[in-house]
Order: structure tokens, then sequence, then C-alpha cells
């Protein structure tokens, strides 16, 4: 069989194994190379809570997608071109995920009785799962791999480790990429500690990449070309690392040194992680003993003068609502990032979901708003962190920014901005002193109080948890707690005078306007520009400032009949905008499976309110 | 004569402890002793931060003309911690309860000890919840009878110098309310140890749990059932200064100087510095009647900071560090051009 090399604008690949056959790793790899030839990229790891979850069962496969494409990338893609399925458990648990035209490669050693068995076969998994009109590559991928290291020196154990690199190696020679990206990384890795590994982990990229191109199995081989992307120095970035560096970035912007007190949590740890490393860049952090001393010791630091954080996710924040509202009280600047993920309680923690909304807005007691913002994709959480620094320190008060699990643990391709494209962040510190001072006095602008900072003389002052008047005296007056709740309410309003408008995507007027928060953007996106290249009208807007709403957004909402909220929830942001602009007709898309939306279930959605 | 008297750490702010409470007699003493720490230690007022909880006593920051942060219930540790890391060159106070730091907070006040963070910590112990009007706490007695215990408790009290010492905490030392001096001179001390310093301090709730400490804590016999621990001294007590501690295998024995042969030779001496942990332990669970209650700096050990570890290892990584700002930092790592 001759196979012929098709260029094509984009494909979608899903590498699939047990949780320690190195998917994760298989995964990204392929999507870092591919970056680097210039593609656009988008991926989503899949994986279990567990780490070594039962070998060879269905809820033990992990999965990383890796979509790839020569024009714009949004989303890491609903169904795959590729499968590559490494035992009998990823082949049943991905079977619904393949394309029509799909190619699945199967390692055939792990299909024997146990492993069929294991995964609950009873007959030919091809014809169970209906896959049969699917390209099948079955290849002996234990046997290949232990054939090919026989003369590396690996025992057993250490050879099995290398099929994921013999796998890859295929893929590469699939998708035409050359393998010397991976020979780079391992030398990188194994340099130091193990530098045995690097010659026989070649080897098994090397020959699995021979080995797909002289099978004559393979119909055709892909090529992929580079994006036109605009022009400039690019990295990959996941959402995690984006926060982390954001806030870095708004560190530097403010002078503030920056203080993470934080408690392991998936899927936020990365950020605690991350920012453990960059100590040179005046940043501190804490692991705190639990959720709740990760906000007080934040609380801490920011009362002595810091940029402060806490990252979490929906368990953690539920733990630290009391000590939100302590923020809340003593106003003092705070970010709080929450990583969605599959609730209630435990949930599905590796799972994706935007089931903390109401949390964020409401989870508190007494009247305490706080500001609220969402990022929409895995680079754009560093500037969603960046300017939830920026409104913390600036108007003096914690900000709630909602990551998801889909957007931490995804990464793309993210051109790198220069810091003196970003603006300075200036916190209203109390600098001279005319008389005594009061603490609750507020700035006309903003309404935000003053920053006196523990070390400044003259400016001593308590604050705390109990209500008090402008000149932070203690106070149980029924009109002055009147009047100091209308004030923060306000304060956090007042801040839609420094965030931009909403855009809308598509005409300004019209029949549907859909309308979406957060990691759903790309998905969105894709589904209206699909709707819109049919030759439907349909116009879409995002929102990554919730509370308070951007100011036009009454004006952007009036001139549409119907507007489709579409979230990985129940409804909570339908909710919110029923309660703040009641006055329009509101239709909803909700998915609460811990998964991200599909194109096309997005595209029926559409096309069924249109 | 240095440079501030006791009148400037007192806030312009009306007291509102109940008349006769022991927390008044402990803020007294704090603010005597915050002149004398200025003094031997170089700090101005503005360096002090004085932070508390929820609770009677955790109203003391307001009564401090400093910095002050009047938290939530049982998360002043925290907070301390926070402050302490962010800004190593300022003087952390608390003021805690024994239901705020040993219950709720009991989680903060442990690991605050484990790591060692550079705060003074005021455990102000009256074994109940006052502010809540009267209801049993970590520290009450077992069997004590409250509003939630009409028939008496069926659990046991932390003593917290254990849990302190439990921890491996550095500096603990325990007063009582009336003896301004002495609680004076534990405040001082602790403000000179580096790390966690836990000063417990027996008060006395006249509403809701009167007598809590008397016997020992009454003029009458305080002299026979309290000893005042120094380091260098001898561990020498009662109204006559006769009785002593001895070691009596591997338990502590109060003796009497003159009776069988005893001489003041034969007397312990303490060494609040000793790594022997074992001994403070032992000081610290004495309890009458067997034993005289112990007061003073029971241990004061140096180690490192948790505060100065941070700083520490920052400066170590920055000077070996390529990233000294963040455009340094997005462009580190796996990079291409388009």
């Amino acid at each position: 069989m001759q196979h012929k090399v098709i260029d094509t604008t984009d494909v979608v690949i899903r590498f699939a194994g047990d949780s320690g056959d190195g998917m994760q790793l298989t995964g990204s790899l392929f999507a870092d190379m591919s970056a680097i030839y210039g593609n656009a990229l988008s991926t989503f790891p899949d994986f279990p809570a567990e780490i070594r979850a039962p070998h060879g069962t269905v809820s033990g496969v992990s999965g990383f997608q890796v979509h790839i494409g020569s024009e714009d990338v949004n989303t890491p893609g609903d169904y795959c071109d590729l499968l590559v399925a490494m035992n009998p458990a990823a082949l049943k648990a991905n079977a619904k995920w393949l394309k029509r035209t799909a190619m699945v490669i199967i390692d055939t050693d792990t299909f024997d009785e146990q492993g069929l068995q294991k995964a609950g076969f009873k007959g030919d998994p091809i014809e169970e799962l209906n896959i049969g009109d699917r390209t099948i590559i079955a290849a002996g991928i234990t046997t290949l791999t232990e054939e090919s290291l026989k003369d590396s020196g690996l025992d057993t154990k250490a050879i099995h480790k290398c099929k994921n690199m013999f796998t890859l190696g295929m893929a590469c020679f699939i998708y035409s990429r050359p393998v010397e990206y991976v020979h780079k990384y391992l030398e990188k890795k194994f340099r130091k500690k193990h530098p045995e590994l690097i010659a026989p982990n070649e080897k098994a990229v090397n020959d699995g990449y021979n080995y797909a191109a002289n099978i004559q199995a393979i119909p055709n081989t892909y090529v992929i070309e580079p994006s036109h992307k605009k022009k400039g120095l690019y990295r990959n970035i996941t959402g995690n690392q984006a926060i982390a560096w954001g806030l870095l970035a708004a560190s530097e912007k403010s002078g503030r040194p920056l203080f993470c007190g934080s408690y392991p949590i998936t899927p936020a740890t990365a950020i605690l992680e991350e920012l453990a490393l960059h100590k040179s860049l005046h940043c501190t952090t804490l692991q705190a003993e639990d959720e709740i001393a990760g906000i007080c010791t934040a609380i801490g630091a920011a009362f002595a003068g810091d940029l402060a954080v806490t990252t979490t996710s929906g368990p953690g924040l539920s733990l630290k609502s009391e000590a939100l509202g302590l923020a809340v009280m003593t106003e003092l600047p705070l970010v709080v990032v929450d990583v969605q993920r599959a609730g209630p309680s435990t949930g599905i923690p590796t799972k994706t979901e935007q089931t903390d909304l109401n949390q964020a807005l409401y989870g508190r007691n007494g009247e305490c708003p706080v500001a609220v913002m969402a990022a929409h994709s895995p680079a754009g959480c560093f500037d969603a962190a960046f300017m939830a620094a920026k409104i913390a320190l600036e108007h003096m008060m914690p900000v709630i920014l909602l990551s998801e699990g889909f957007l931490g643990n995804g990464s793309e391709p993210w051109l790198i901005p220069s810091m003196s494209d970003y603006p300075e962040i200036k916190p209203p510190f109390a600098e001279k002193l005319t008389g005594p001072f009061f603490p609750f006095e507020r700035d006309s602008r903003t309404m935000a109080r003053k920053w006196a900072v523990p070390g400044q003389k003259g400016f001593e002052h308590r604050v705390g948890g109990l209500e008090k008047n402008h000149q932070g005296v203690l106070s149980s007056d029924p009109v002055n707690h009147a009047t100091m709740v209308r004030e923060r309410a306000e304060k956090v309003a007042r801040i839609a005078d420094f965030i931009p408008e909403l855009e809308v995507n598509g005409p300004d007027s019209g029949r549907l306007l859909v309308v979406g928060w957060g990691g759903t953007y790309g998905h969105l996106l894709s589904a209206v520009s699909q709707i819109r290249a049919s030759g439907k009208d349909v116009s879409y807007a995002h929102f990554d400032y919730i509370n308070p709403l951007p100011r036009n957004t009454e004006a952007v909402f009036r001139k549409f009949d119907r507007i489709l909220v579409c979230e990985l929830n129940s409804g909570h942001f339908a909710g919110y905008l029923r309660n703040v602009l009641p006055k329009h007709k509101y239709l909803q898309y909700n998915k609460v499976q811990g998964q991200p939306f599909l194109v096309q279930e997005l595209v029926t959605a559409i096309n069924f309110a249109l | 004569m240095g440079k501030y008297t006791f009148q400037d750490f007192k806030s312009d702010q009306e007291v509102r402890w109940c008349p006769g409470c022991g927390d008044h007699a402990v803020l007294a003493a704090l603010q005597r002793a915050m002149p004398k720490v200025a003094e031997t230690l170089g700090y101005e007022k503005e360096r002090y931060v004085v932070v508390s909880g929820i609770g009677c006593s955790s109203r003391l920051p307001y009564y401090m003309n400093t910095y002050g942060f009047h938290s939530i219930h049982g998360r002043a540790t925290a907070i301390s911690t926070g402050i302490k890391v962010a800004n190593p060159d300022l003087t952390v106070w608390q003021a805690c309860g024994d239901g705020d730091a040993l219950a709720i907070g009991g989680n903060h006040f442990i690991h605050a000890i484990r790591r060692n963070v550079d705060i003074n910590i005021i455990l102000f112990n009256n074994q109940i919840y006052g502010l809540t009007k009267g209801q049993y706490s970590p520290t009450s007695k077992f069997g004590a009878v409250t509003k939630t215990s009409p028939y008496g408790t069926v659990e046991h009290p932390f003593n917290p110098g254990s849990l302190v010492l439990g921890a491996k905490g550095t500096f603990f030392a325990r007063g009582l309310d009336s003896e301004l001096k002495l609680n004076e001179e534990i405040m001082v001390a602790a403000a000179a140890h580096n790390g966690t310093s836990v000063m417990e301090m027996l008060t006395n709730c006249v509403i809701f749990n009167d007598g809590a400490h008397s016997a020992i804590s009454d003029r009458e016999y305080r002299a026979d059932r309290t000893i005042v621990l120094r380091h260098g001294e001898k561990m020498i007590f009662g109204k006559n200064r006769d009785k002593g501690l001895v070691l009596d295998g591997l338990r502590l024995k109060v003796v009497t100087i003159g009776e069988k042969g005893i001489t003041e030779d034969d007397i312990l001496t303490h060494d609040a510095h000793s790594d022997n942990i074992g001994i403070h332990m032992m000081l610290a669970d004495m309890k009458y009647p067997e034993y005289p209650v112990a007061l003073g700096v029971i241990r004061d050990v140096a180690d490192v900071t948790y505060d100065g570890g941070v700083r520490m290892q920052a400066e170590q990584v920055s000077e070996k560090s390529h990233i000294h700002c963040v455009d340094d930092l997005l462009r580190s790592g796996a990079t291409w051009e388009v």
C-alpha cells in the first residue's frame, strides 16, 4: 500500500492509557513540538483523581488531547482524528470521541484475556464498540519496545516505561514531525540524574517512527502547516502557570512584594508550586496548615503591605468564606484564585466545571460583596490575574478570580508580552499625615480607603471584623452600619468605571446574543463562528468581569430579542443576570458533566434558540 | 528614661472588660513591658503590631496605641504569621484566649509553634468561654459545671504548656494575672526570644468562672503552691523559701530543705536554655496539690525561626537566579520565534 501525504488545516490527537503509562508527558511533548513548529494549538488533559488508579480499568484511564492547526485553534477539539490506546480500557473509555474518519493505534499486547476482562469486554472489543469502520493500527507496542531495547541494559520494568516514547515516535511519523525535539527534551530531563535513560528513550522514539514508516498499515500521513500568527517570540503556557506569572507581573508593576498563602488542592496546586520557584522576584509562598490559614496568612501579609494572594479550588473557597468576609470588612487588598472543579463536596476533583460562581458571588455571611472576575483561556489567565491584582490593590478589596480545571491544566501558545506594555499599579497609600489618621475615610472616585502599613510612623490604627465608623472606631450605631454596608457595595460597583466595556462579536443587534463567561470562550467562539459561516446571524458576548458587570452590559443586551446564557453549571450566571438586569428574555444552555462543552452541542443549542 | 513610657502604648479607647477581670492586669503589664522592649531591642512604636482573634481578651488591640488587627475566631495565629513573614522587621504581639487559640484555632497554634515563627503569643487562660457567657473551654477542669456541661464535663483539659512543648516550642512561660512584675519580666524575655514565644497568663473571669485559679493564686497560699522559675536559679519556693524540687528517679519531687539531710545544694537549678525538653515538660506539667504550679520562663531555647529561614532562603536563591524581573521570567525556558 502506498501512503499519501495529505495537507490538512487541523487535527485532534488523543493519547490514552493507564495512569502510569506516561500519556500526559507524551501528549504535552507532542504539543510542545507542534508549538515550536509553529502550529496553533490547544490541549486538554483528562485524568483520574487517583495517582495510580487500578491497573487496566476504565476508571484508571488517563488521557491527553491536543488540537493542532494551521489556523486559529480555539478549543482542544470535540472528537479526535487519532486515538492512541495503550490498553483495552483506554480504547473503551475513548471510543466515543472518535471521528468517523479516525485512526486508532492500539497496543495489541495488552489486548489479552486479562486486559479485555479488566476493561469489561466480553468478545472482540472493536466489534463491541462498533468501530470497525475506523482505521485500526494494531501494533504490538510492548513487544516491539522490548525488542527495540533488549540490548539497552534496562530491566523489563524500565523498558516498559519507554512504551510511550515508541508511541510518540509513531505519532511523529503520522504527523510529519521531526523527532529531534523529543531527543533534546530527553537529554535535558535525564542528563543530571539518569543519563543511562537518554539513549534507550531516544532509541524507542526513533524505532517507533521507523516502525510506523515501514509497516505499510498507515494509509496517510499529514502535514499541518504552521499558522500565520503574529510575528514575535512565543511560548507554551498553562492557565495555572499564567496565573502565577500574572500575579508576579502585578507585583512588579505595583512594587509590592508578592505573598501567596495556600494549601495544596487539585487543580489549583500548580499555581503555588510555580510561585514557590520565583523567590528572586520578591515572592514568598507559605504552604499553610489548612485553607483557612492560607487566606489568613495572606490577609496578615496584606495588612503588612504585600500583594497578598491565596489560591484554591471550590472546597477550599468554602473554608475561606469567613476570612474573606474579614478582608471585605477590613478593606484590605487580596486576590483569591479559585480554579473550579466538579463539586459539590469533593465531587470529581480532576474534572472541570463552572459551579462555584454562586459561591463566589454570595457565599458569605452578612452583606458581603466582593469583586468577581473570570479567566477565559489558558494564556488569558495572565492578564486576568494581573487585572485581579490591580483591582484589589487600587480599590482596596478582595477580588475572586475564577479559573477552571480546564484552563489551569490546559495550555496554548502565547505571544510573550513585554512588561512595558502593562500599566503601573498605584495602591492608595496613606502618605502625608495632616491630623489624626482615619483608616476608613474614602477616596471620592473609587471609594477606596487609604492603605497605611505597619512601620509607617504616625499612622498607627486598628482594623478588624467588627463594624467601625470612618474614623476606625468601633460602632454599632444603626445609621453608621447602613452607611458602611452601602459604601462597601458602592466601592465594588464603582470598579465598572475602571474596566473594559463588553464587546460584541458579530452584529450589535439581532435576534440572539449568545453569552458566556470564563473558560467556555473558545468553544463558544468556535460554535458561533460555525453558525455564522453557515449564513445565519448570531452575536456573542463573553464576560471576563462578573461583579460588577461592564457598565455597557444593559445597553448591549437591549439590542437583542433574546440572550442565550451558556455555562458549565445549572444556571448561576443566568440567574445572576436575571437578578441584576431583569428586563431581558434569557434562555439557558447548561452542562454539568465535569467536561467542557463540545462545539457541536453548542452549535445545536444555538441553532435551536435561533 | 527611655524613648517611650507606658502612656505611649495606651490608646484613647475605653477599656470595656468587666471590673475585676484578670485581663486588665495583663494589659497593664504589656503596656509597661513595651517601652522596655523598645529600649532594649531598639524598636520604634510604629513597628509594633498587636493581633487578636475573638473573645474577651481579643479586644486588647483596641487598647494599645499601636498598629492592631482584631481578626476572627481562632485565626489570630495565622494572621500574625502572615504579618511577620511579610515583614520580619515588625514585632508581632498576639492576644488570644483558651477557646480561641486551643479549640477553634488549635491547628494554627501548633503549626506556628512547629514553624517557630517569631511572634509573641499571650494566651489568656481563664478556663471558660466568657464572651458567649459561660461555656466550658478546652482548658476547663474535668467535671467542670458550666452552661453547656450542666452535669459536669466528661473530657480532659489541655495543659497549654504540654501542648506547646509537645509541638517542640522554643519558648514557654506562665504568668498569673495579678503578678504584674513577673508578667512584665516574662514579656520582656519573650520579646528577646527569637521564635514563637507562648506566654500563658492564668486569668480570672469574675463573672463566669470566678476563682478558677484560686487554689494557687490566693495570696494566703500563693507562695506555697506556686514556684517562680528563673534561669540559673535554684528551684526553691514556699513562704519560708524552704521547699524545693529535686529529681527522684525520672520524676520531680518536692522536698523540704533541712529535712532528711536535704540542703540547698541538692535542689535543682533551672536551666531554661537546656535542649532537654523532658525536664521542661515535667515543670510545665506540675499541678497542685502534688506540686507547685510553675510560673516564669520555663523554656527559652534558641533555634532557627521560620521568618528568618524564609528571608535567608530568598536571598540565597535570588543570588543564584538569572531571573530578576518578569521580562526575564517570560523569556526563560522553551520559547520560539515566529
